[in-house]
């Protein structure tokens, strides 16, 4: 009868934002925090945005989405133009609540350092989403000058990243510091649910599991080679394409599946088997990513874990996640599991957008200054999917324990658009491309 | 030297048929026959069925059971004649513009393209899905969801381009008549829900997930789900008392609500889905999208191609027999217009 009746038709409501889910409240204790506290909320939290694509805009968008005295006051970005694109869409997002989006000429940072100088703008709390390849000095600068931090997932793409942020992991917990990662679905209540049961034993001893992210591949190549600066400036701006930026799309896009995985066994993969290849993006303008794996992990206790990840076209699609147990089988991802029983149980609760409600969670620990850090599991799941990418590329199985020891970083030795990247193309534009049997990667 | 043979023995084969009433190029009502439109370079082509013109009540009477007040008061409607989607729009079709698998195909079969085709890929294309947007219920002869208006209209103009032939979404009052195929009760097959089953997939049958189109009764016009399985997007902006403007002036000739890039929500939908109780599936309900449908975009801005939890809805195609000029496509915003900052 009204228009509202009308929009929520469907039997699946969306409820935009609900008070925090189990996570976060259930670890909350009554500690105290060295940084500051925030408790009644109507102290102003002071947000600084490092990394201002439609990602890190979005994130913005929800941390000022959160309750409490909240506002934009600083952003960073390697480009001016992206900086601006990000301001614009967000002051049109707050419209309504202008004093909420209010950052100063001088509050805007532009270029490889302009982090450090966000930093060291009086900001409380800082979102990081640049590409990934930078999350993990990003991280450590932070936690060192005692920000809170919300860092999109992967945290990392090589040993050395990850390393790094496990180090400033623990040096957060000792500066009591909250700091959220991007991996949305412990935030989201149908996966909180459907785990907690698997936890439970709702269908048995967990004996073998498989994960997909199957799809058509994200946005074409932005930058062509003639309009680039530099080798440095094309591969920043086609940032998905280059390993040292995004770690192939095992690391960007399928760590979500396998991190889902490693929660429901409260453990991380010891080895993994893999293959893959360039089968259809072969083209020089996609540089040297993969656009499949399919790679087998193993846990401690033996447990399987089957993972694929495809960035092809017209081809079998699914993003899930699924687990085999001795009394039944569960599709995770579709929150619902049969036992062997007979008996059928499916999540029929509230949806909520996981993507506010990990800010919600993060920002109210922040204001109660009670302990948070997702920064250890997020870490180790970027481990596992890099993992992953090391056994694929080498064609050889690759445990844990030698890959941490690895020091092979693909970073560059120096930030600055004149600055080689690792990998650079040759006469003809192409990029060496990993290859299974030759290729070391450790 | 054969592939020359057989292909002047193609052109030859359909000069000849268009001299003997291709039913596609009908110039008249009484011309119009069903059809089939093949989309070249691939194996996919999809059926057309006439609709009659005529005149028709829009909206349902007070009485009616379940019954919301934006449908009323009914306005009689003229509505011109076209054809329609006989199945609302499967991943099979909708992949080729999304992907561009027609101009891939070609390629790989060392084939020219053709002024259709170039035409055609001068239309926009989606940015590519974040995620998998058959979210896992299915591909081949399943429905098209999850696109927004701006998606299924500009999939429209792309289909006109590499066709020849003039396609475009329904308007709401076409999309109702199409429904009603001539009926005044709740449904299309009576008043009584009981007998949904025969011809729907809706909320307690379809175990949860959309199913492959054309698999229950057509209505009195041939066309398949219209009632349930997706609900299908109209022309219109979404105007709670729309009808009661258009009332009181004798008979309405193409009412619509057109568009605009600034005001995305709300917009059409109509049918009810899968999702949905009977009383949703019902000709004359009118379900109004909203910024909910995309509650999962994690992007600022967000993707003007996909509504990531609209999973309920898709579309379908008409073909008026009268194609309009292009002054009326200005007049009621027929054309999708893509905002200036998309290309991103």
């Amino acid at each position: 009868m009204t228009q509202s009746n009308n929009q929520s038709s469907s039997r699946r409501d969306f409820l935009k934002v609900t008070t925090a889910t189990a996570v976060g409240t259930s670890i909350l204790s009554t500690l105290g925090s060295s940084a500051h506290v925030y408790a009644n909320g109507d102290d102003k939290i002071k947000v600084g945005l490092v990394g201002c694509g439609g990602r890190g805009t979005g994130a913005a968008s929800q941390a000022l989405s959160t309750k409490g005295n909240i506002k934009l006051e600083a952003m960073a970005d390697a480009y001016r133009d992206r900086m601006d694109k990000s301001l614009s869409n967000l002051q049109k997002q707050f419209s309504g609540e202008p004093e909420k989006v209010d950052v100063a000429e001088e509050k805007k940072f532009v270029g490889f350092d302009a982090y450090q100088k966000l930093l060291d703008s009086g900001v409380d709390v800082v979102i990081l989403a640049t590409p990934p390849g930078f999350r993990p000095i990003h991280f450590e600068a932070a936690v060192e000058k005692g920000k809170h931090v919300f860092m999109e997932k992967p945290v990392a793409t090589d040993v050395p990243g990850v390393r790094k942020v496990l180090e400033a992991a623990e040096k957060a917990k000792e500066k009591k510091l909250a700091v959220g990662v991007g991996l949305q679905r412990h935030h989201q209540a149908n996966y909180i649910e459907t785990i907690n049961r698997l936890k439970d034993g709702a269908i048995g001893d967990i004996t073998s599991m498989r994960c997909y992210w199957n799809s058509g591949g994200v946005w074409e190549p932005r930058l062509a080679r003639e309009e680039a600066k530099s080798e440095m400036d094309y591969q920043m701006r086609n940032w998905y394409y280059y390993n040292w930026l995004c770690g192939d799309h095992i690391n960007e896009q399928h760590i979500h599946n396998i991190d889902v995985c490693n929660w429901v066994k409260d453990a991380f993969p010891v080895q993994a088997y893999g293959m893959g290849g360039r089968q259809v993006r072969t083209d020089k303008k996609y540089g040297e990513i993969y656009d499949h794996f399919a790679v087998e992990f193993v846990y401690e206790d033996g447990t399987r874990l089957y993972s694929q990840c495809r960035h092809i076209r017209n081809c079998w699609n699914s993003v899930t996640e699924h687990a085999q147990g001795t009394k039944g089988f569960c599709d995770i991802s579709g929150a619902k599991y049969e036992t062997t029983g007979g008996y059928k149980w499916r999540y029929r609760g509230k949806k909520t957008n996981p993507y506010q409600v990990e800010h919600d969670d993060l920002f109210a620990a922040i204001r109660q200054g009670t302990p948070y850090n997702e920064a250890e599991y997020g870490a180790k799941s970027t481990m596992t999917s890099i993992l992953g990418r090391l056994a694929t590329y080498s064609g050889k199985p690759v445990t844990w324990d030698e890959a941490m020891a690895s020091n092979v970083s693909l970073m560059p030795k120096e930030f600055s658009w004149e600055g080689q990247p690792v990998t650079v193309p040759d006469e003809n534009g192409y990029y060496p491309i990993p290859m299974p049997g030759i290729t070391k990667v450790l | 030297m054969q592939a020359k043979t057989a292909l002047l023995a193609i052109l030859c084969c359909s000069s000849s048929v268009a001299f003997a009433a291709d039913p596609s190029e009908a110039k008249t009502e009484k011309e119009m026959k069903p059809y089939t439109q093949k989309i070249t370079n691939t194996d996919v082509s999809f059926d057309m069925v006439p609709i009659p013109g005529g005149e028709f009540v829009m909206g349902s009477p007070a009485d009616e059971k379940n019954r919301e007040e934006d449908e009323g008061p009914q306005v009689k409607v003229k509505i011109e004649p076209f054809w329609m989607g006989k199945h609302e729009v499967t991943w099979n079709e909708y992949d080729i513009w999304s992907f561009n698998l027609d101009i891939q195909r070609r390629k790989l079969m060392r084939l020219k393209s053709d002024d259709k085709e170039k035409a055609a890929d001068a239309v926009t294309r989606p940015t590519k899905p974040y995620t998998d947007m058959t979210f896992d219920m299915g591909h081949d002869g399943y429905p098209a969801i999850c696109m927004t208006q701006l998606a299924a209209k500009t999939y429209c103009k792309w289909l006109s381009e590499k066709t020849g032939h003039y396609y475009r979404l329904p308007t709401e009052a076409e999309w109702e008549y199409a429904c009603r195929a001539g009926t005044t009760t709740a449904y299309s097959f009576g008043d009584n829900p009981a007998k949904m089953d025969d011809y729907a997939w809706h909320y307690a049958n379809c175990n949860d997930t959309y199913q492959k189109v054309g698999q229950k009764k057509p209505n009195p016009f041939g066309l398949y789900d219209m009632h349930g399985n997706v609900s299908e997007w109209v022309l219109d902006q979404y105007i709670p008392d729309a009808y009661k403007k258009w009332s009181g002036k004798g008979t309405v000739e193409f009412p619509v609500s057109p568009t605009t890039p600034e005001k995305l929500y709300p917009r059409v939908v109509r049918g009810g889905s899968w999702d949905d109780d009977p009383e949703a599936l019902r000709s004359a309900n009118r379900i109004a999208s909203s910024a909910d449908w995309k509650i999962q975009d994690p992007q600022i801005p967000q993707s003007i191609w996909y509504h990531t939890d609209a999973i309920f809805v898709g579309f379908r195609v008409v073909r008026p027999l009268k194609v309009p000029t292009a002054e009326e496509r200005k007049k009621y915003n027929l054309d999708p217009v893509i905002p200036a900052d998309e290309g991103r």
